[in-house]
């Protein structure tokens, strides 16, 4: 009888337990344990992860952002110091191409100069020379023209004589040289 | 009972613990748990070892976690909300690991139990009521009361506050235990049918292959699924948290 009893039990106690079992997520029987070893693990994932991983990872994050800002900050230094080199040298090859300029001009200026006097001194030489040999010329030339009448006159008395036997006088041969010369 | 849906859900005592009346004994839940926390602190901490400038790929992945996160963070509770970072970065890991470990075959899915996705939940907002009346007392409850409503329609207005306010902790804990059990389930049913079609014949062999590329396709989705609700998750959890940084919206 006492068995029975037991037996009944259990067979009550089975579809009970099957019951409560029907679907596990609404087993209210295994909830606490399962919060208990949620509270236990994820505890332990939260003090693992505020204290080790994150911090390490954020560690690994930030050192690589300062370094890529290092190197930018250098590479801009670096950009700078270049335009600085740049514009010294933009400004001396300015100031070397100004400088030449004005050598160039002030040696242009000068030979300018000085072959304006050169040659003002020759002209003014060439021109003494040329009213020394016009002064030269006119002299012979009026040498020239005052023998001129002397040798046409002996011409003439001496075609005439030629022409007519007897020689002009002296005062006919002057007047008509006078007036063929005129 | 291997073609029972149902059956994986079941929580089996591996170390039975028995305090009193109650049952803290080691179940193959608890045992997940461990493993989740386990492998995910393995792979965040060994894959960072080499604090390299340039990732590995390991590392690359374990920064794009971190990243991701403190993205979602930033965007929803401002720089303010960083100092809840290693919190909500625990929550997606875990939640994540979970979630995927359940992918495995005979592995057991710690997220499909309603009790530990609500005492996530919970977690959640606690630190939300705590650190909001801490740091803003009983301005705090201005996150009832919406700036700018005028006082007669507050009558209605803080009181659907107050409800929805209410309501996170279950929408928050149902829809990931919901979405891990349903899936699961799916999951299984379409694979039983591959087994009982096969049984009966050629025929059955044939028509077996329906079942089979739903269940290739449902695995694709529920390892979207699984990402998915540890993103729906964590973002919630920021916005709610944003809700103790600032509490007058």
């Amino acid at each position: 009888m006492a068995g029975n009893a037991e037996q009944t039990n259990t067979e009550l106690h089975i579809p009970e337990a099957e019951h409560g079992a029907g679907f596990p997520p609404f087993d209210a029987t295994t909830y606490a344990s399962q919060i208990l070893w949620l509270a236990i693990t994820f505890g332990l994932f939260y003090w693992i992860m505020k204290n080790v991983a994150v911090p390490r990872i954020a560690g690994i994050l930030e050192d690589r952002r300062d370094r890529i800002a290092g190197d930018l900050a250098e590479a801009n230094r670096l950009k700078e110091e270049t335009d600085a080199a740049i514009a010294a040298y933009e400004q001396a090859l300015a100031e070397a191409r100004n400088k030449a300029h004005g050598i160039a001009h002030e040696t242009r200026a000068k030979l300018k100069t000085d072959q304006e006097t050169r040659r003002e001194k020759a002209e003014a030489e060439l021109g003494e020379k040329l009213k020394a040999a016009e002064a030269h010329i006119a002299g012979i030339k009026t040498e020239a023209l005052s023998q001129i009448g002397d040798i046409a006159g002996e011409t003439t008395s001496a075609l005439v004589e030629q022409l007519i036997g007897k020689a002009p006088t002296k005062t006919d041969l002057n007047k008509a040289l006078k007036s063929a010369m005129n | 009972m291997a073609n029972d849906p149902i059956h994986q859900f079941e929580i089996q005592k591996i170390f039975p613990i028995e305090v009193g009346e109650m049952d803290f004994s080691f179940t193959n839940s608890s045992l997940f748990m461990v493993l989740t926390v386990a492998a995910t602190c393995a792979f965040l901490i060994l894959s960072t070892s080499g604090r390299g400038l340039v990732p590995s790929r390991l590392q690359s992945v374990s920064e794009m976690a971190y990243e991701f996160v403190a993205g979602i963070l930033r965007s929803s509770a401002g720089t303010e909300g960083m100092r809840f970072f290693p919190l909500v970065f625990s929550l997606f890991m875990f939640v994540l690991v979970a979630n995927l470990f359940g992918m495995f075959p005979y592995f057991f899915t710690v997220t499909s139990h309603i009790i530990v996705t609500f005492a996530l939940a919970m977690l959640v907002i606690l630190t939300v009521i705590i650190y909001g009346l801490l740091r803003h007392g009983l301005k705090f409850f201005h996150l009832f009361a919406p700036a700018g409503v005028p006082p007669v329609l507050l009558l209605i207005v803080a009181p659907i506050e107050v409800v929805s306010f209410l309501s996170r902790p279950i929408s928050l804990s149902v829809r990931l235990f919901a979405n891990m059990l349903a899936g699961h389930i799916t999951l299984k049913v379409f694979a039983g049918f591959i087994v009982s079609m096969s049984a009966a014949g050629v025929a059955g062999v044939a028509g077996a292959i329906l079942p089979l590329g739903m269940t290739v396709a449902l695995t694709a989705l529920e390892f979207l699924v699984a990402f998915l609700q540890a993103y729906v998750f964590t973002v919630l959890t920021c916005m709610y948290l944003n809700d103790a940084l600032h509490p007058s919206h």
